[in-house]
């Protein structure tokens, strides 16, 4: 498999980062290096053996379906680089 | 003082031999003359830690206190610490005032610990050099020409220097490990699934596990006891009941099979550090332990299979950070997809981008099985390895890192390169076995080694003494680098 420049833009643009054509360029020179070490793990014949997502094979627990959160919107927001009236603001999205 | 246990310096508190605000002011007062030479901490706020220390005298004064109350212990800038700035080493984070406690911060802030600052580390924990981070590199103290490793760089030069008694840190695929050895310190990843990853900012969440660094493994014991419990608001921890993790120090290493496994002992493995290992290991002979040639024959995929689950969940995790609801927001933008796109290729490092990349390739639309599933399925072989050799030994040692510490720059332009310094530590985060180093002398240069000591699963303690046996004869981890 090789990565084209094309890939490394359509990728870019899945993951909303902006990439100019020179770093494009540049990380599809390293990213084709990484690619080729991830390319060893094809080799083995993997048919009969279950995914591995947690090392004690735990499963997620339940809980109550009850209200556990309290309303500390003020202070949440106080960090936020643009609020007004409770609302995170953000540029128009709907003409 | 500087030299003090954790252990001493409780006694010294509880005798009243000194206050939790004098500990406090000789640390901070040692912080200011060293950290602008060694880049270790990334905020101190005096006053937040003062305020923790005199209510930590109140504690004492009462009576209630626990071994660690009145402790400066430094965070890893990765905890969200409320009230604190917590960047996680990155410029998206550079104007975090956290508002809320981390866990583990909570565990810490419970028992009466005083936070002394937040440590320095790689961009999002993703780097073994301190390299990555937005706010400069850390410096080795064992020679300022050097990286500390990382991603908890900052952490272990804290200790490695004395600025701190004991610090935190997170390990997702050698993060505590790598920068213990490097510095000269010893560090424990334990079991994943024992300490709570909540308010622990995110890089790969089925292999981040947070731990502590400091200067003995008896140390290390009175940390855990403090940062392992369960946590309902992590899904992923487990509900055990409590341990005492310094319940097996002291006891006789007599007939403790020891495995070495033939992958690791190979040529990419430096003479100094093999020299060193090997050295530690005929102390564990004379200590009454055997060793085993074992052999975990899927060694060598652990880097492929790590570099493709850790950033598809880092690509998954960062995708929160879009300057709308905290962090960095680009000045200018024209849309909605403008301000995502600026705002990240702006917050964002170089490293913390290429992961982004490779994560979000292998997760993308008919890429899923080929790179994904394929490397969960690896996963499960890597981990099965250390079920099989486990039914021949009790522990497995070798090298925590093939080199001792780097120069700064060496490999900052070669991230392959760099990701070949964790190969011996990623596997035990695959495997989600615990995992520590602590210090086995010294390399060319006077450069500190680590010894990598791989325990089954849930035995910290265990471990925790066969590293407090070696350090009963050894004296290797109390030694401290001169200090400028």
């Amino acid at each position: 498999m090789s990565l084209s420049l094309d890939d490394v833009k359509r990728v870019a643009n899945l993951a909303r980062i902006e990439v100019g054509e020179d770093e494009a360029r540049a990380t599809l020179a390293q990213l084709t290096g990484i690619f080729s070490l991830i390319e060893q793990m094809q080799a083995v014949d993997t048919s009969a053996i279950k995914p591995m997502s947690h090392p004690q094979d735990a499963v997620q627990r339940l809980r109550d379906d009850v209200v556990t959160e309290t309303d500390q919107h003020k202070l949440f927001q106080s960090i936020a680089p643009q609020v007004e009236a409770r609302f995170y603001l953000v540029p128009k999205v709907i003409e | 003082m500087l030299n003090s246990s954790l252990k001493q310096l409780s006694a010294l508190l509880a005798q009243k031999e000194i206050s939790s605000v004098e500990l406090t002011c000789e640390f901070l007062k040692r912080i200011k003359a060293l950290n602008p030479n060694y880049n270790a901490f990334i905020t101190i706020n005096e006053e937040m830690s003062l305020a923790q220390a005199r209510n930590a005298d109140a504690i004492i004064a009462s009576g209630d206190a626990h071994p660690l109350t009145g402790i400066p212990i430094a965070q890893k800038d990765i905890f969200c610490t409320k009230g604190w700035l917590t960047t996680c080493g990155s410029k998206m984070l550079s104007n975090f005032i956290s508002p809320y406690d981390a866990g583990v911060i909570e565990h810490f802030n419970k028992i009466g610990a005083v936070n002394i600052g937040k440590t320095n580390m790689d961009e999002f924990a993703m780097g073994s050099s301190n390299e990555t981070s937005f706010y400069g590199p850390v410096k080795n103290p064992w020679n300022i020409a050097t990286v500390p490793g990382g991603s908890s760089g900052g952490s272990a030069c804290a200790v490695a220097a004395r600025m701190a008694p004991a610090a935190t840190g997170t390990d997702t695929g050698g993060s505590i490990r790598q920068p213990a050895a490097l510095c000269g310190v010893s560090g424990i990843k334990p079991t994943y699934g024992l300490v709570s990853r909540y308010g622990m900012i995110a890089f790969a969440s089925s292999l981040d596990q947070g731990g502590p660094i400091a200067k003995s493994a008896a140390d290390l014991a009175l940390m855990l006891n403090v940062m392992v419990g369960f946590d309902p608001r992590d899904s992923t921890t487990l509900q055990r009941e409590k341990e005492d993790y310094t319940h097996d120090l002291g006891k006789p290493l007599d007939g403790l099979r020891i495995g070495l496994p033939r992958e690791y002992f190979v040529k990419e493995m430096s003479d100094d550090v093999a020299r060193a290992v090997e050295a530690a290991i005929t102390e564990y002979r004379k200590l009454g332990a055997k060793t085993v040639e074992i052999s975990l024959p899927n060694t060598k995929l652990s880097i492929p299979v790590y570099y493709v689950l850790a950033p598809a969940e880092a690509s998954s995790n960062l995708s929160r950070f879009d300057g709308v609801r905290y962090g960095y927001r680009a000045p200018k933008y024209t849309d909605l997809n403008d301000m995502y796109q600026k705002s990240r290729a702006q917050g964002f490092g170089a490293e913390v981008k290429r992961r982004i990349l490779i994560g979000t390739y292998v997760l993308s639309h008919g890429y899923y099985d080929a790179y994904y599933i394929q490397a969960q399925k690896l996963r499960r072989l890597i981990a099965q390895d250390f079920i099989e050799a486990f039914k021949q030994c009790d522990i497995i040692m070798g090298p925590t890192s093939p080199t001792t510490a780097f120069s700064l720059g060496e490999k900052s332009n070669d991230p392959l390169r760099m990701y070949l310094s964790d190969a011996y530590t990623i596997a035990t985060n695959l495997a989600g076995l615990p995992g520590m180093s602590i210090p086995a002398g010294f390399g060319n240069e006077g450069k500190p080694v680590g010894l990598h000591i791989i325990g089954n699963y849930f035995s910290e303690a265990q471990m925790l003494n066969v590293a407090y046996q070696y350090q009963q004869v050894m004296d290797w981890h109390a030694q401290m680098p001169f200090t400028q």
